[in-house]
């Protein structure tokens, strides 16, 4: 399933990831994941929260620059190899990763995967097909 | 030494009489050769036959910046292009630069009013000049080149740039003049002393500075630091180049070679002229230049005059104050001429636009610097790195191209430039000059 992320624009400038994290924790808004990319110039934050629309509707109030791109959210099981098994699915499908980050699910020993592609649909397909499961929004925050 | 002592310091009745000769021949050659000029003396109801004396000249129309442009490239030109010796452009307000072309004669006339400014200055015979401003199409150069040439004293073609290299022939050749930007000057001072080069110990004596608006603290840090009487030179190509004032030691105006680039101080916003002493905008009637005469010429640059005798140097020429600043929003950066609206022609080209901007104009160890600070809103934001820093460098590119100057291009968050009045401040300049 496709899960939606949000993209904030940083300049750089001193406490702007913070005055960003702020805005959400004002709204009582929970983080479920974070990849923070920087340039000498810029960076851009990327975040996947509970309610995306409602978080970017909120950033947008507080002037940042914010689009909501759609990934995938791959569940594999924290142990090695896992993270190869889902790239080489995806690399003899000849499927191309943009960027990724992961995080760890302890209480089920699951690791989550965001991957942001081109051809999502595709990549959850072939993905199914090798028994890979991809979380929809709702079942990141079960 | 005072270069052409019979017009540098002739009374100011007889350098009327000259004026006034050189005036009426002027408004009939320019009606006779050059089509915009008949048309533009016809719009304001005026013709040759009224200009009789040299007061009339404030019957005439003003021409500006943008005549030039209008006419791109050769149309005010009042000869063939074939017929000019040397043709000089700068970068243009909407892309096309602005072309200014001398005869024979007229670079004779330069040679001339550069020769008289670097006398002014203080040079004499064992003099050796290290000219520092950039040469090629950009006038400072081959300005300051003539002047050498007239005047018969020798001078290196260093161009700028190459500190290391400047610094080594000035000691090597033991230069006692140097010509350059006064941040340029600035700047090598303090590349020599990072080398372990006392700048005071240089040969050098004398700089003649321009190009570039500076302040009486610059000034005082410049002959500080190098141990030098340092001269402002005011010029621009569009009336000959370098060599239409100078400074000389007295420091107290630049005097204008008034019986060549007649002088007039005006309301910028009525265009009436206001009394002596009192600031205004500087205008030029070129008298004598041939290939590109100009008439009543608004340079844009604030300043004021006196027609007293020079104290200091004895000439009669009439002396314009330091400038004070500038009718219009044109910066500039070293030595280049810089509106606002290029960049914004610019940015208005590109994709996803209108992003709103500001200009961040500082001075880092001595050299100027500009950052161009573009807002990025959602129509050109990308969740992909490499697409953002190829917008950036795509900017980059493009400004550069136009103004012929390296600037840094930033992306900022919107609404994170400051607004005045609803308005965007588009220049935030943080020289003190």
């Amino acid at each position: 399933m496709k899960v939606q992320q949000l993209s904030i624009f940083l300049e750089n400038k001193l406490g702007r990831l913070l005055e960003t994290t702020e805005v959400l924790a004002q709204h009582d808004i929970n983080i479920r994941a974070m990849s923070l990319a920087e340039t000498k110039n810029f960076g851009i934050v990327r975040l996947i929260v509970e309610n995306t629309s409602r978080a970017c509707d909120l950033l947008r109030m507080h002037n940042f620059t914010v689009e909501i791109t759609e990934v995938i959210a791959v569940e594999v099981n924290d142990t090695p190899g896992e993270l190869a098994r889902v790239l080489r699915t995806l690399h003899e499908n000849e499927l191309n990763v943009e960027y990724a980050y992961a995080f760890v699910e302890r209480k089920q020993n699951k690791a989550v995967v965001i991957i942001r592609m081109d051809q999502i649909d595709r990549a959850i397909g072939v993905l199914k097909a090798e028994g890979i499961k991809t979380l929809t929004q709702q079942e990141l925050y079960l | 030494m005072i270069w052409q002592e019979e017009f540098e310091c002739m009374s100011l009745d007889k350098l009327r009489d000259l004026q006034q000769k050189r005036l009426i021949e002027l408004v009939k050659r320019v009606w006779d050769k050059v089509p915009f000029y008949k048309k533009l003396f016809n719009e304001k109801g005026v013709s040759p036959a009224d200009i009789k004396s040299i007061d009339d000249i404030v019957k005439l129309p003003f021409t500006v910046k943008t005549d030039l442009r209008d006419n791109y490239p050769f149309g005010l030109f009042t000869c063939p292009v074939n017929e000019v010796n040397e043709i000089h452009a700068s970068s243009g307000t909407t892309g096309k630069p602005t072309v200014v072309a001398y005869t024979k004669n007229d670079i004779k006339l330069w040679s001339v009013v550069m020769g008289r400014s670097i006398a002014m200055a203080g040079a004499q015979r064992g003099d050796i000049i290290q000219n520092a401003y950039g040469y090629g199409l950009f006038t400072g150069g081959l300005g300051v080149h003539y002047g050498a040439l007239e005047l018969g004293l020798p001078v290196l073609p260093m161009s700028s740039g190459n500190t290391q290299k400047q610094l080594q022939l000035m000691h090597d050749f033991n230069t006692t003049i140097i010509t350059c930007t006064p941040s340029y000057a600035l700047f090598m001072a303090e590349e020599a002393m990072d080398r372990g080069i006392d700048p005071r110990k240089s040969p050098l004596r004398i700089g003649i500075l321009g190009a570039e608006p500076w302040s009486q603290q610059m000034r005082d840090k410049i002959e500080e630091l190098w141990n030098i009487t340092a001269l402002d030179i005011y010029g621009l190509s569009e009336i000959i180049g370098p060599g239409v004032a100078q400074e000389c030691p007295g420091k107290d105006g630049l005097h204008v070679f008034a019986d060549h680039f007649y002088p007039e101080i005006i309301d910028p916003r009525t265009g009436d002229p206001v009394e002596e002493g009192e600031d205004g905008e500087l205008v030029f009637t070129t008298l004598t230049k041939e290939a590109l005469p100009l008439i009543r010429y608004r340079t844009g640059d604030i300043t004021s005059i006196t027609y007293d005798k020079c104290n200091a140097c004895g000439r009669t020429l009439p002396r314009i104050s330091k400038l004070k600043g500038r009718t219009d929003d044109m910066l500039i950066v070293r030595g280049i001429n810089v509106f606002p609206s290029q960049i914004e022609s610019v940015l208005l080209d590109i994709k996803g636009a209108q992003p709103h901007y500001q200009l961040v104009i500082d001075r880092k160890h001595s050299l100027d610097t500009l950052e161009v600070q573009v807002e990025v809103n959602e129509d050109i934001f990308s969740d992909e790195i490499k697409k953002l820093e190829d917008l950036q460098q795509h900017i980059q590119r493009e400004i550069e191209a136009v103004l012929s100057l390296k600037v840094d291009v930033s992306l900022v968050e919107p609404r994170s430039l400051s607004r005045s009045m609803g308005k965007a401040k588009r220049v935030i300049d943080n020289r003190n000059i």
